[in-house]
């Protein structure tokens, strides 16, 4: 077993490296790069649906909030927001907010029985309406201003690695506020939930301009180590080998970060609370029978998963150092994430990591190989006096979509468990 | 009174087509759902898939130089209908039956409808590009303006035949489905599977056919809907995913299995919807001199950007509180 | 040639076998009941006649035909018509929609046998209309026998059809089923009431751990101490 797993990590080397020579060593880094920061999203979903059987299908959503935090955290100050009367109306708003949530929960304390039941739906819906005239209020104005006068909020020019850390706790926090919502429902309802979510989700990252500017996008995000620009300011004339100092650089700050985590993570998978997770995750019912608090603890994978996710959607967004809302779907970003833990091998550590290093390769490598296929069918067919393929290049890239539909309905009917499959230690 | 009547135009008439075409989305989706006992994600692409065959067969059409009174579009509807019904069927043959089989969870076969939606979705852009098409290219699409004989009063109400066509042809759609589930034995028998399929099997029900006549109904009225969507609007590939949300929405909330529900659901999502973002401070301005000034001129209870967000939220809030069904008596 | 032959039959839900070698056999005259101990494989036996679980071994012969690995929804066609213990009605069909059902592989009137299953169980005309699931559990059962009946079976298997019911609701369901038999119906029930089926018994059976322990008349069995001692309470 361990051999296998070997051949089939020694045969990714191989691949990497045939890639390398094909595409050249600055362009594999970049690929390198963002397939570990997949291969960190996919063990975060791992951690969700392999731990504790959850079914999220919002991933992009968790992406998406690593990404803003770490904008957020890593752009440089907006002098001309703090020197306006943005913030003060910002704080304004924040109030409005807590009122209203307090409001809410307020209402929410009225037991279910007694003399003000019978008005507490009505209050409930009350209560939620006046929270959010009160927010809409304060925050459209704040809104209004920030957006002529500062273009939007700016960030608070830390250091990007710290930026990457906030992204994972900021999708913790999302994470925690929609299980303590959603976690009750049952798998397929759970499914769509979170559908529905990230799809909330990117709607207002997309519109909430004052923020993070939607649409027009926020660039250049800074690096939490040198850019080639740096590098060659620094001393190193050749760009070249600059492109490839700088890029190893990061690389080498990802594959830290990557490390670090999965340590943690196979310790905590192959100890006592790992061993308590997985029985909770194959017998739920007999799980709660003998006393083992389910509800927390799927709470805490959820928010662990989105923890994950959350960095390395941060890690994506730092590394193409822009943030664009409408470069989110849920095909690359949701959909690519489940391929690969279920091609990869759920609930399998090393199998999350194969997997997403290996789909985002295929994923990557099929846009080029496909462009290619349809030149020649083109030529082809140009030759034979049919004609040329029109808008080839956004054709080809459809390619990539039904490979990725192809290769889900193959892997589910032929190989359910994946090509890293769960190793389960038979106990005593 | 100009005022009622962008209301009517706006919320009234918007919402009544929008609703239709959820209706009947959800319809398919329900029907699966009660009878197959999975969410079948991939239904907004059959509603695309749907659309894009009646393009080409009005494509075809007009090449072999027919005229028709009505939009080219709607003729062609039936030859489309049975055409993805053809396809639905073809597609759970390939995918869901062998799955099936095997008595795999629900949720394997919500992933391979992903799978499917994919493909599905790789398939249509590939061979038709992602350019928008209107399925007015090459005829003019009516447009019916009623004035009323009032004094003052500017704005008429207008109504498309692409409109009219859908709310007609969905009340019909309907119609012949009550008909049929509720007067035929192949209907009867649907109900009954939906109801207890062990029960259903020991009764002697052919489910096999009743498997059949399910994708041939649900992809019979995905095309309808994805055709009248495009008359309606424009015919884009994006029209499956931001359709597929709204339509699990309207399933949800009518109760899953629930036929009826799941046309009620989809006329109180497209409802919704357009009331949302309409604007009411609208309503409000013949009273204009009695409001204070400090009254807000748009009183539009999300922003326009947000009209989708809208049935996701219904859809997380139903999910949340009453998964059941909004209705009465549905059960789960 | 019996109506029903069950030779050597075993089988199961997939993991350990419960059926370890059945044996019975049925005439269109018997009223055939089933009874045993918990976890006996009696309704396990009912199953599998009707292709509901797998069966490892063995033969089951209805009428002539070899019927072992047959689907349900053959076995109606056949004459062979079942009630089972729960979820037996079709909740959200009206009481006739879901006689409907019973005679759904019919392709001939159902009038007729409409106004039969009418006439045996009165509360239900009265009750035509309304959905199945609002009903009271003796009423649901007819319901339940009424839509078996439809198909104007051969042989009628009912898995514990008195379970859950008043002794009341109980008397009736057994009057019924004795005359269901005397209009042409062979009958083979599973029942945890034992003394009072045995009663009316034409064979009985007693099965333990998957196996027969005694098999002979309803009276035979009732007569016999030694049953009574180990199966029946004394």
């Amino acid at each position: 077993m361990i051999r296998r797993d070997a051949i089939l990590f020694a045969g990714l080397g191989v691949l990497i490296l045939a890639l390398g020579m094909w595409l050249k060593v600055p362009t594999t880094i970049q690929l390198l790069v963002t397939a570990l920061a997949y291969a960190l999203i996919a063990l975060g979903l791992n951690v969700q649906w392999g731990y504790a059987g959850l079914f999220n299908f919002g991933v992009m959503g968790f992406l998406m909030v690593g990404g803003a935090a770490t904008t957020f955290i890593s752009y440089p100050l907006n002098d001309a927001f703090w020197t306006s009367a943005g913030p003060f109306m910002l704080l304004k708003a924040l109030i409005a907010a807590i009122f209203g949530g307090l409001l809410i929960w307020g209402v929410t304390r009225i037991p279910k029985k007694g003399n003000l039941s019978k008005l507490r739906g009505f209050l409930l819906v009350l209560a939620w309406g006046v929270a959010y005239v009160t927010y809409r209020s304060q925050i459209d104005p704040a809104a209004k201003l920030i957006e002529t006068e500062a273009g939007f909020v700016g960030g608070l020019g830390l250091h990007a690695a710290f930026g990457w850390i906030v992204g994972g706790l900021a999708a913790g926090g999302v994470a925690y506020v929609i299980g303590k919502v959603c976690l009750g429902l049952r798998t397929d309802y759970l499914a769509i939930a979170t559908i529905g979510v990230s799809e909330i989700i990117r709607a207002l990252i997309k519109n909430m301009d004052w923020l993070t500017r939607g649409t027009l996008t926020v660039s250049p995000v800074p690096w939490p180590t040198p850019l080639p620009a740096d590098v060659v300011a620094s001393g190193m004339t050749d760009t070249y080998m600059a492109t490839i100092v700088s890029r190893s650089i990061f690389l080498a700050l990802t594959v830290l970060f990557i490390a670090v985590i999965f340590f943690f993570l196979q310790r905590a998978y192959e100890g006592p609370w790992g061993r308590m997770m997985r029985a909770i995750r194959d017998n739920h019912v007999a799980a709660g029978a003998i006393g083992k608090n389910v509800t927390k603890r799927e709470l805490e994978i959820f928010v662990l998963g989105a923890i994950l996710m959350g960095i390395g959607g941060a890690i994506l967004t730092t590394y193409v150092q822009i943030l664009d809302p409408s470069g989110y779907q849920p095909i690359n970003h949701t959909f690519i994430v489940w391929v690969m833990i279920i091609v990869g091998g759920a609930g399998n550590n090393y199998g999350a990591l194969f997997g997403g290093v290996f789909i985002y390769i295929v994923w990557t490598i099929s846009e080029p190989a496909s462009l290619v296929l349809f030149s020649l069918i083109s030529d082809m067919s140009e030759s034979a006096g049919i004609g040329a393929i029109p808008e080839i290049e956004s054709r080809a890239l459809q390619m990539r979509v039904f490979v990725l539909g192809m290769v889900i309905t193959f892997a589910l009917r032929f190989a359910p468990q994946g090509m890293i499959p769960e190793r389960v230690r038979s106990e005593g | 009174m100009n005022e009622l009547i962008f209301f009517l135009n706006k919320v009234i008439i918007s919402g009544a087509t929008l609703g239709s075409v959820y209706a009947l989305g959800a319809v398919g989706v329900t029907l699966i759902f009660g009878i197959l006992r999975f969410a079948h994600f991939a239904h907004g692409d059959m509603m695309t898939l749907g659309a894009f065959i009646s393009f080409m067969l009005v494509g075809l059409f007009q090449a072999m130089g027919i005229q028709t009174p009505l939009p080219t579009g709607f003729i062609v509807l039936p030859f489309a209908m049975a055409i993805t019904a053809g396809l639905a069927l073809g597609i759970d043959k390939g995918f869901y039956e062998p799955l099936r089989a095997k008595g795999v969870k629900t949720v394997t076969l919500l992933i391979a409808s992903i799978g499917v939606t994919l493909m599905m979705q790789g398939l249509i852009r590939l061979f038709a590009g992602t350019a928008t098409r209107s399925f007015f290219e090459n005829e003019t699409k009516d447009l019916f303006r009623f004035k009323l004989p009032i004094e003052g009063v500017k704005r008429s109400i207008n109504i498309s035949e692409p409109q009219i066509l859908v709310i007609v042809t969905t009340v019909v759609a309907v119609i012949v489905l009550h008909y049929f589930l509720t007067r035929t034995r192949l209907g009867k028998g649907m109900r009954a599977m939906a109801d207890n399929p062990s029960l259903a099997q020991v009764s002697g029900i052919n489910t096999a056919a009743v498997v059949r006549a399910t994708w041939i109904i649900a992809g019979s009225l995905a095309a309808m809907a994805g055709t009248m969507l495009a008359l309606d609007v424009i015919l884009k590939p994006d029209l499956a995913f931001n359709i597929v949300l709204p339509i699990f929405a309207a399933a949800v909330v009518g109760g899953l299995g629930h036929s009826y529900g799941a046309i009620a659901g989809g006329f109180l999502i497209g409802f919704a919807e357009t009331m949302a973002v309409f604007n009411w401070a609208v309503l409000l301005r013949p009273f204009k001199a009695g409001l204070p000034e400090w009254f807000p001129t748009d009183l539009s209870l999300v922003p326009t950007e947000y009209k989708l967000t809208v049935a996701f939220i219904i859809l997380v809030v139903v999910l949340l509180f009453r998964p059941q069904g909004i209705f009465k008596g549905a059960s789960s | 040639m019996s109506l029903l032959e069950v030779k050597d039959l075993h089988g199961g839900y997939g993991g350990a076998p419960i059926l370890n070698g059945v044996n019975m056999s049925i005439d269109i005259e018997d009223i055939g009941v089933i009874v045993g101990p918990n976890g006996a494989g009696k309704s396990t036996t009912l199953k599998a006649i009707f292709g509901l679980l797998q069966v490892t071994d063995g033969s089951i012969n209805l009428d002539g035909d070899e019927i072992a690995s047959m689907m349900p929804d053959k076995l109606v066609p056949l004459g062979l018509s079942f009630v089972p213990q729960e979820f037996n009605v079709f909740t959200e069909m009206t009481v006739h929609e879901n006689l409907e059902m019973g005679g759904y592989i019919r392709d001939d009137d159902l009038s007729d046998t409409l106004e039969y299953v009418y006439e045996m169980f009165p509360p239900l005309k009265e009750k035509q209309k309304q959905n199945a699931g609002e009903l009271s559990g003796g009423q649901r059962q007819m319901v339940a026998m009424g839509r078996a009946l439809m198909s104007e079976p051969k042989l009628l298997m009912l898995d514990e059809p008195s379970a859950g019911l008043s002794p009341r609701y109980m008397m009736e369901i057994f009057e019924t089923v004795v005359n269901v038999n005397k209009s042409g119906v062979g009958i083979l029930m599973v029942e945890q009431n034992a003394r009072q089926a045995l009663e009316f018994a034409t064979k009985g059976f007693v099965l333990a751990g998957g196996k027969n322990r005694y098999t002979g008349t309803g009276r035979e069995l009732l007569d016999d101490p030694e049953v009574a001692r180990s199966f029946l309470g004394g």
